[in-house]
């Protein structure tokens, strides 16, 4: 432990933290409104975005490609609003409808198009690709003073806590108004709060931290992240300041012990190679959520009889 | 080569591919339906993912056991076991704790994809599966399949459109109402485990030739297509399984002719095609349907009140009015009736005072809520309770007889 340590797991780590907690905070609000899948769509037309800003910039850069991401986000909620109302289709399904048509066209372009020389590829937008964003510029735990090094860290790492910046701000000014509006729609509208561009700026926040997460770490990631830490957390407390806390604790565990099974999990059983970290990842917020769905004090319906498990 | 691929005539497996995909297709179609209608389009998506994990466990056991692990019917058993799972858990979270459904899918969807991933990584590490091939599964391949594989695709999907054959009409009694299929004797909770396994066996089938990605636009575009066509069950139904039968037909037989294109993509296009084109143009409900309905709806407005502005000799400012008064022969460009113009105007004013008067008496209280200013009176009441609003009304008064 050490050097390698800070070279090799670390940066990699406190990215897929920061993506973690970058989800699950949005995650929260929209678990409570019964938007929970909108992540996953998003998370799904995120990848047409991305690659027709390749297409046009004809580079694999952050800055385009958040744009093409963004893009495609708004296209599909544009899409899902114009199918709900023309054809008084229920929601659900015109977000089927809208994010394999889109999915199904970014991977048809994808493959249409000669990205042999670039890393872009559908396996990298489902996995993302977390375990080669080391720090090679590291020495020890030392490099973290030392300017010189810093400067290299992968630029992942700066933009997510960027991202995490802007979603906990947004989570903090607009407190009282989110929490109002989650859970008494009319009366926040009586006390002055206008409720539909509050939804859509929680929505935009939420793409953002999907995309920037995204592009880091895969979108199995994301869409586990938006919903297994606060469903987690929603059983564990009333309040939703303590859920907020717990979601960001059980992201934060995810992350951190989902990189760990993964890189050192397979050693330990005499296999010499990672398994998928995103994937494990996953798969620890799914065990906590089973976890918590077991063993959560507030895991019933208030109001529901006791059943015996 | 497009047109021998679409007349079947591009050898014997691609034949059976592209068949398979049909049955399949209107299986698809048919079951996506049931699911449409009971507001749960969703949970097939949560199915679909959550079949990763067995593809990856069936792979090891049979490697384990010695075989070379890709035989399809072992990977189709381990896939429809963890479907399986998948859907307990989202029962298990919708029943027994406060999570909503919505969130259950998501979190079913996320993880059982993420244990799937690991699978397939530590198999790539495995010396037996550098080749599996097993990313196939995400997005759908047909190409080089094996003829056994052909074979049990074309049998699954004719099984399957048998049982949704079979369990049509209990399915679409409770989707259409689901309290009243309860009180006429049928057992709903258990139609409703038979559309899940009907959902799995459907994805199991597909798994190989659309993928776990996308399958779930096999089950959601074509209701959602068909749903613009009709407004009855049985006709909804129809639609979607030809909606269905022919996007599996046309898109396998576009990834034959294009092997290098992961089939299922090209399903889902074929079928968001089909989608657009009914968004737009579908006679009813479609867009360009509503654009028009809603011109002529404010056509007859304007010509109604530009009548009555010309039967009362207020003059017309709106410029919509005129134009519309005009193309008609009703009006002069200077906004001065024409004769013919004159005789309408004269019938719109007697019309809307009629109207004006039934809507102050109790005795027209009914015939009073067909009021919308644009209906005549004609289409509403009879000669006769119009002779008794025209003596209600009187004759002019002020004016020497």
């Amino acid at each position: 432990m050490g050097e390698e340590f800070v070279a090799i797991s670390l940066t990699p780590m406190l990215i897929g933290t920061l993506a973690a907690i970058a989800c699950a905070l949005p995650g929260n609000f929209l678990l409570l409104r019964r938007q929970a899948l909108i992540g996953d769509a998003i998370s799904h037309v995120v990848l047409p975005g991305i690659v027709v800003a390749f297409l046009i910039t004809g580079v694999v850069a952050a800055v385009p490609m958040m744009l093409g991401a963004a893009g495609a986000a708004v296209v599909a909620v544009v899409m899902i609003e114009a199918i709900r109302r023309l054809g008084k289709i229920e929601p659900g399904a015109a977000m089927g409808v809208t994010f394999t048509a889109m999915f199904a066209g970014g991977v048809l372009l994808l493959e249409q198009s000669d990205t042999s020389t670039v890393h872009l590829d559908v396996e990298h937008a489902l996995f993302g690709n977390l375990e080669s964003l080391i720090w090679l510029d590291a020495t020890g735990w030392a490099s973290l003073l030392d300017l010189e090094a810093l400067a290299y860290l992968p630029v992942e790492l700066p933009r997510l806590f960027g991202v995490l910046l802007v979603v906990a701000l947004f989570t903090w000014v607009f407190w009282r108004p989110l929490k109002l509006s989650t859970f008494d729609e009319g009366f926040a509208q009586s006390m002055g709060i206008r409720t539909g561009p509050l939804g859509f700026t929680l929505v935009i926040v939420a793409a953002l931290a999907a995309v920037a997460a995204f592009d880091a770490v895969g979108s199995i990631i994301v869409i586990a992240m938006f919903i297994c830490p606060p469903a987690a957390a929603r059983l564990m407390t009333n309040a939703l300041g303590a859920q907020v806390a717990w979601s960001v604790l059980f992201a934060t565990l995810s992350a951190v012990l989902g990189y760990v099974f993964a890189g050192y999990g397979p050693l330990w059983f005499g296999a010499d190679n990672a398994v998928s970290a995103a994937g494990m990842i996953a798969t620890v917020s799914g065990l906590i959520l089973c976890f918590a769905a077991v063993f959560g004090p507030h895991r019933a319906r208030s109001g529901a009889p006791a059943e015996a498990l | 080569m497009l047109w021998h691929a679409l007349t079947l005539q591009l050898g014997y497996n691609a034949t059976l591919v592209t068949l398979g995909a049909m049955l399949l297709g209107i299986a698809a179609g048919v079951t996506g339906t049931f699911l449409f209608l009971r507001k749960r389009a969703l949970v097939s998506d949560a199915i679909s993912h959550a079949t990763l994990p067995g593809v990856g466990i069936a792979f090891i056991i049979m490697v384990a056991l010695g075989g070379d692990g890709r035989s399809l019917i072992g990977l189709m058993l381990g896939s429809a076991a963890s479907a399986w799972l998948g859907l307990l858990c989202i029962g298990f979270l919708t029943r027994r704790t406060r999570l909503a459904e919505d969130a259950a899918i998501g979190a079913v969807l996320s993880v059982f994809f993420g244990i799937g991933i690991v699978f397939l990584t530590f198999i790539q590490t495995m010396s037996e599966g550098r080749q599996a091939g097993l990313e196939g599964f995400l997005l759908g391949s047909t190409a080089g399949m094996l003829y056994s594989d052909a074979v049990i695709i074309a049998v699954g999907g004719a099984l399957v459109l048998a049982a949704v054959i079979a369990f049509r009409r209990p399915l679409s009694a409770v989707a259409f109402d689901p309290e009243f299929a309860a009180s006429s004797g049928l057992n709903v909770p258990r139609l409703d485990l038979i559309m899940m396994g009907l959902v799995m066996a459907i994805t199991v089938v597909g798994l190989k030739i659309v993928g776990l990605i996308l399958i779930v636009a096999l089950l959601i575009i074509p209701p959602v297509t068909a749903r613009f066509w009709s407004e009855r069950v049985t006709g909804v139904l129809w639609v979607a399984g030809i909606v269905g039968g022919v996007a599996g037909y046309v898109g396998a037989t576009l990834s034959a002719v294009a092997p290098a294109l992961p089939t299922g993509p090209v399903i889902v296009l074929v079928l968001f095609v089909m989608f657009a084109l009914s968004l737009l143009f579908a006679p009813a409900r479609g867009a360009l349907a509503a654009v028009l309905k809603h011109l002529s709806f404010q056509r007859r407005v304007h010509i109604r009140q530009g009548l009555l502005a010309l039967a009362q000799g207020q003059p017309i400012y709106e410029k919509l009015t005129l134009r519309l008064l005009q193309r008609s022969g009703l009006a002069r460009a200077d906004g001065v009736a024409t004769t013919d113009g004159k005789a309408r105007a004269a019938k719109a004013l007697r019309d809307e005072t009629r109207w004006q008067m039934a809507r102050s008496r109790e005795e027209f209280a009914l015939a009073a809520t067909f009021y919308d200013g644009l209906t005549e009176i004609e289409t509403v009441l009879t000669g006769d309770q119009i002779g008794e609003l025209d003596r209600l009304i009187g004759a002019p008064m002020g004016v020497p007889a």
